[in-house]
């Protein structure tokens, strides 16, 4: 009260100032609504979110510089689209990363159904903790690292791993096997090992899927005299059916991006021709090589064509289905 | 009325057994195997001879990782990062998923699209390793812990959660003059424990697997997670004889550190322990938070 005095004090008759107490008390009350505060206190999160994936896109600039790291952006040299048009040069390896990527996606694509086809046969398991052990051994894969994937699979692949040794040992193989060294079986050994990780994870994707089903339904078709596998063809598929195309088209959206980390455990001199995907290209040209602006050039175009994809994919998804996805 | 098990019936019902339990194990024993083979004698394991049981069977391999300074260091920043990384992911996530949960906030909408996007846009690799260089966020333990810190994801998960509890427990609390987070920490976070310790698991789980950043933006050995030594010690070169010998032949004097394939093995289990331990218990979480997300997709 006294400062406001002063204040008032202070101020010169007639002046057209602002500053006095009931304009600070309409100020406080206008700024320091509930509403507002709840704002206020998610700005530091707001920032947060805009410093690690909205501040980045401005790196987007990087590709049209032969860009050195560690100089301001006025120093840079300006290449214009030269970075871009380097990527369709026939040596610069991208329509290797490129062909790479697309084909692992596809074969992805058509090991898609499997999960469906473990979930339907999980469900037709009558005992309740056999099928939960189930569930519970093989969705385990998913949750381990990919580095950890590898260990597996070089324990039994390797030199010295299970196949090698133990098969050997039986007689059931004479000559050393390398699979993990094998080029012309490396896209279908890596689809392998995706399926080995994502099966039983993605299975129970699809129980969730198959217990929103009107169990109604399956009861009117056993008193219409339905089999085991009628009920599945014409009720349980239908049912899953959505959850499976939206699924499928999300799949396609993403057809430039792997993970990174997969092909990156997995790769060695022997395959590295079939399994150089774009993300390891784009790592191996940036950070390993140094080619930054090329590396940029990439990404940014991967990028673009990902974000048109999602975008055609859910103007499809609206088209056939009648609903988008995102 | 008991239907009659047809010839048909029995046979599918065999075959489905057979083929889920097939890949069950096919799931389940290479973890085995690899236990096994961490425990017996490299020679007779690289014989074949390890199969169901280990061969002079004996702990030496983990007490020698066990007391690797290395070792030590890495599981020490990766239990760090899991602890720290996601106390804070969980914390920011679920206050903001909660801020943009209630009615009164002004710009919701834009906000909350300006969250949902993160996951669909990327910038790509480079302009994120420019970025996070020039915060200073290389060889920085904070490069583990603030990224990850706002999951859209996770946002998803929670926004739905909350939106779903009944509002009058916030309005008789607003009514009784309690502010923001006293809403948020006494009322609406007891509540929500079931999506919170969803999300918790989940990025529990990531931050323990995850090894890029450290690929990309670390160097420091003292900084390095688990699951990157673990890549390390896997890529190591291997003796096929003896150790020893070899390094006294000088063979190996510039190559890298030379793992024996017991010591890998080892040292895949001593990362791999914790989530054979954590999952089968906490399974039913993860499929509750898929049934959650589900919902909204």
């Amino acid at each position: 009260m006294c400062t406001s005095s002063l204040l008032l004090i202070l101020i010169p008759k007639g002046a057209d100032l602002v500053l006095n107490v009931n304009s600070i008390e309409k100020l406080k009350t206008r700024f320091l609504k509930p509403k507002l505060v709840l704002l206020y206190s998610i700005i530091p999160f707001i920032i947060l979110i805009f410093v690690f994936s909205y501040v980045p896109l401005f790196g987007w600039v990087f590709s049209f510089f032969d860009y050195r790291p560690g100089m301001p952006l006025e120093k840079q040299q300006f290449v214009g689209l030269y970075n871009f048009a380097l990527a369709f040069d026939k040596f610069s390896g991208f329509y290797n990363a490129l062909r790479n990527t697309i084909v692992l996606n596809v074969l992805g694509l058509i090991a898609s159904p499997l999960p469906i086809a473990f979930a339907i046969m999980l469900a037709e398991i009558k005992q309740k903790r056999l099928s939960k052990f189930i569930q519970i051994v093989t969705s385990l894969p998913n949750f381990i690292s990919w580095i950890l994937v590898y260990s597996v699979f070089f324990a039994f692949f390797g030199n010295e791993g299970f196949v090698n040794s133990v098969l050997g040992n039986l007689g059931l193989i004479t000559n050393h096997i390398n699979l993990l060294g094998d080029v012309n079986a490396a896209w279908y050994f890596q689809t392998l090992v995706g399926i080995w990780k994502t099966l039983g994870w993605n299975a129970i994707i699809y129980i969730a899927a198959m217990s929103g089903i009107d169990q109604e339904l399956y009861s009117a078709a056993e008193v219409d005299g339905a089999g085991r596998f009628a009920k599945i063809r014409h009720i349980t598929i239908p049912g899953i059916l959505p959850t499976y195309i939206v699924l499928l088209l999300l799949a396609v959206s993403n057809m430039l991006s792997n993970s990174f980390e997969q092909y990156f455990v997995f790769r060695n001199q022997l395959t590295i021709s079939k399994l150089d995907v774009l993300d390891i290209f784009i790592y191996t040209k940036g950070i390993g090589a140094g080619q930054f602006g090329f590396a940029t050039a990439v990404g940014m175009m991967k990028s673009v064509v990902s974000i048109g994809l999602l975008m055609f994919v859910n103007k499809l998804s609206k088209w056939v289905r009648g609903d988008s996805i995102i | 009325m008991k239907m009659k098990l047809s010839s048909k019936d029995i046979g599918f019902d065999v075959v489905n057994h057979v083929v889920l339990l097939l890949f069950t194990a096919i799931c389940l024993y290479p973890f085995y195997y690899i236990f096994l083979y961490s425990i017996s004698d490299g020679l007779a394991a690289s014989k074949g001879l390890v199969v169901f049981w280990p061969v002079n069977a004996d702990f030496s391999s983990y007490v020698k990782l066990l007391s690797k300074k290395d070792v030590l260091d890495a599981a020490f920043i990766s239990a760090s990062r899991t602890v720290i990384g996601t106390s804070v992911t969980v914390l920011c996530s679920s206050y903001l998923a909660y801020v943009l949960s209630t009615e009164d906030l002004p710009f919701k909408k834009i906000i909350y699209r300006y969250v949902i996007i993160t996951m669909y846009v990327s910038a790509g690799l480079i302009p994120w390793y420019i970025t996070m260089k020039s915060l200073g966020l290389k060889n920085n333990f904070l490069l583990y812990v603030l990224p990850s810190a706002i999951g859209a994801f996770y946002i998803i998960l929670i926004k739905t959660y909350m939106e779903q509890l009944p509002k009058s427990l916030e309005e008789s609390a607003k009514i009784d003059g309690a502010g923001v987070f006293t809403i948020f920490f006494k009322i609406i976070l007891p509540i929500s424990i079931p999506i919170i310790a969803t999300v918790t698991i989940f990025s529990a789980i990531y931050q323990w697997n995850s090894w890029q950043d450290n690929l990309y933006l670390v160097n420091k050995k003292e900084l390095s997670t688990l699951q990157f030594l673990l890549y390390n010690y896997m890529n190591s070169s291997m003796a096929t004889g003896d150790v020893t010998r070899m390094k006294a032949m000088n063979m190996v004097a510039n190559a890298k550190q030379v793992n024996s394939m017991t010591l890998k093995m080892t040292m895949s289990m001593v990362t791999v322990i914790p989530i054979l331990l954590v999952y089968p218990i906490m399974q039913k979480y993860f499929i509750k938070g898929i049934m959650l997300g589900a919902v909204k997709g």
